[in-house]
């Protein structure tokens, strides 16, 4: 097990934002924000939950511009670093300058796990821009240990200080977060951090979280009271309050972080963020957290259950990005029932 | 009827599936094909279907411009070498078309202005994006009914269909096809998303377009010209298809596409592959018909 501090990177209010359809205002980010720094926590992801770029009819339009939530943040916090989310295909350089203007020193730099091709000059922007720079495979679940290290090796060599393994669908069990880990471990630089994200769609946030550190990962992403996509994120407070007890020091104040989920952002929860039928159903059939409250909504408009929406778009292997196929697919299924008459 | 001779510049996959197209054309006949590496398959495919073949890049073809007559080059290299390429060739009295990010011709999408670009005799178009092509018209069926205030367009790609310069690229891309959903498709303000999906076996391409209208959008009317222009599509595209919508949801409208390709180089699901090269064959074709009847006639551009 690694010596070194274990850096916990909070999501609430980025991948939070899917859960909130991306209306978490300016006022209240800056709240959770300072309650965050006062507490210690080291690194808070901000903005639109598909991040830079996000702004748009696919996604979602936020309340205010990435900007806005990013420099009122930064202005309000003492020592945490403010990060942000670029997808490449969505997000671009001049995004990432403005981002950078605005306050944010810290980037996860994230494409589908084996496509890590496409990430060269915005890993190498963010590095020259000076910027705490991740890569981060999304969808980890769908390529090999070995598939996977080498796009970690690809993203390395483009100048990522760290990689990281990102269960986006909450699907990977902790024995495959050993086994990635270690194998990463063994073949990147020792310089070359590594991160887990996960979500909590299984139930096995925590546990995979706690495998990833076993085996070498030194960051880890998790947000409080699990707010994010699908059954949320690995919940920040219980990973907090886990590691303590084993004794890994995170730096974390554990019983102000329960009081922030508690007092703070359960209360601010649209829909209580825990693990359905439908969360349940991301994690089993593999499927992109961030695709739940589009396929509810896509279920009640053309009366197919959500669940045959997220089985067959398991099935179809249709990745983080392609929330368009959610309503292409609820149609298609409803033709074939017959509730919908062909479109020509 | 006399074909107009072409060279096709760049053997990767985009001049390999163009050589096919080309070869089949009554207006045009693919003459050179021209790379950077000599043991590039691309060039080795070219020689053997009875090409001439280079390896020089374009300083390799430009002593043989006069002597084979040729009138048209299609450039499949990428954005940074486009420009020094079309230079030498328009020089030489060659008419260019870039299928690169390059953009610095005019924006062209066959159904929606490529009389216009004819007319005006250019001797630079360029193709945007695979993309662009597979979008545009949709953006501009919608716009040619009432205001797009705002158009947005998701296209999802296989992975096996991306070659390493786009992948690069990304951003480049992104902006090139952003700028010409506003300058050809019509919107007020463009964004363009571009996914690439590495499912095995390759998904076919796909593309949603989001449209918002300036008020209430008219349906019927909408309806009609969506279908129309994919008519237009579809007589140089045959795989261009429409899988779901319109829609209207406020003055939101959604239309849902796929595009199969012809499967002459990459398999059908690299429809994005066969919009391009067919968008510029076509396009070649719309400027050799006008040259084969004397309508334009093409002159050497001044060395800028």
């Amino acid at each position: 097990m690694s010596d070194n501090n274990i850096i916990l990177h909070d999501m609430c209010l980025r991948d939070g934002m899917h859960a909130k359809k991306e209306q978490i205002s300016v006022e209240q980010m800056v709240k959770v924000a300072k309650a965050m720094d006062d507490a210690g926590v080291p690194y808070i992801q901000v903005t639109h939950g598909a991040g830079l770029g996000g702004n748009s009819l696919q996604h979602g339009f936020a309340l205010a511009s990435n900007e806005e939530y990013i420099s009122a943040v930064a202005e309000a916090v003492k020592q945490t670093i403010i990060s942000v989310l670029l997808i490449p295909g969505l997000g671009t350089m001049k995004e990432l300058k403005s981002a950078y203007e605005s306050g944010a020193r810290s980037v996860h730099v994230a494409t589908h796990c084996t496509e890590a091709d496409t990430s060269p000059q915005h890993i190498a922007f963010a590095r020259e821009l000076g910027m705490d720079t991740s890569g981060f495979l999304m969808m980890s679940h769908l390529n090999t240990p070995q598939g996977l290290t080498e796009q970690a090796l690809l993203m390395e060599s483009y100048g990522a200080n760290t990689v990281y393994i990102t269960d986006s669908a909450g699907f990977m069990l902790p024995e495959d977060v050993t086994e990635v880990i270690t194998r990463l471990r063994g073949e990147l630089k020792p310089e070359t951090e590594i991160g887990f994200h996960g979500h909590h769609n299984m139930a096995l946030g925590v546990s995979n979280s706690v495998a990833a550190i076993k085996a070498g990962a030194t960051r880890i992403d998790a947000s409080v009271a699990g707010l994010g996509a699908g059954a949320g994120n690995t919940p920040l407070e219980v990973l907090a309050a886990v590691l303590e007890r084993m004794g890994i020091p995170t730096g974390l104040d554990l019983f102000k972080l329960m009081d922030i989920a508690e007092d703070v952002i359960t209360p601010m929860m649209d829909h209580m963020v825990r693990i359905d039928r439908d969360s349940l159903t991301l994690g089993y059939a593999g499927v992109y957290s961030t695709f739940l409250l589009h396929a509810k909504k896509a279920a009640e408009k053309y009366g197919i259950s959500a669940r045959d929406i997220l089985v067959e778009l398991g099935r179809k292997k249709m990745i983080g990005g392609q929330e368009d196929m959610i309503q292409d697919t609820a149609m298609t299924l409803a033709k074939e029932k017959g509730l919908l008459k062909e479109a020509v | 009827m006399k074909k107009i001779k072409c060279a096709l510049i760049g053997s990767g996959n985009i001049g390999t599936d163009l050589m096919y197209k080309v070869m089949r054309s009554e207006w045009l006949e693919p003459v050179w094909m021209v790379g950077i590496d000599p043991e590039s398959e691309g060039l080795a495919r070219a020689a053997k279907m009875g090409l001439k073949t280079t390896a020089e890049g374009v300083d390799g073809l430009l002593p043989h411009v006069e002597e084979d007559g040729i009138q048209i080059a299609f450039d499949a290299t990428s954005a940074y070498v486009h420009a020094e390429n079309s230079r030498k060739l328009n020089a030489k009295g060659v008419m260019m078309i870039d299928l690169t990010p390059a953009a610095i011709g005019p924006l062209c999408v066959p159904p929606v202005n490529l009389k216009e670009h004819a007319d005006k005799q250019e001797m630079n178009v360029n193709m945007i994006s695979c993309a662009g092509q597979a979008t545009i018209p949709i953006v501009n069926a919608v716009a040619q009914v009432q205001g797009v205030e705002y158009a947005e367009i998701i296209a999802s790609l296989s992975s096996k269909s991306i070659g390493a310069g786009t992948r690069a690229n990304l951003d480049e891309f992104t902006f090139t096809t952003s700028n010409a959903i506003e300058k050809v498709g019509g919107a007020k303000k463009g964004k363009a998303l571009a996914i690439i999906n590495p499912a095995d076996p390759p998904i076919i391409m796909r593309n949603t377009i989001y449209c918002l209208t300036e008020g209430e959008p008219d349906e019927v009317a909408i309806r009609d010209s969506v279908l129309k222009m994919i008519e237009e599509v579809q007589k140089y595209v045959p795989g261009y298809k429409l899988v779901n919508g319109p829609t209207f949801d406020g003055n939101k409208v959604a239309v849902f596409m796929e595009v199969a390709g012809l499967g002459d180089y990459l398999p059908k699901y690299a429809g994005n592959l066969d919009i391009m090269t067919a968008a510029a064959t076509r396009t070649a074709e719309m400027f050799a018909e006008e040259i084969a009847n004397g309508t334009i006639t093409l002159t050497p551009t001044e060395a800028a």
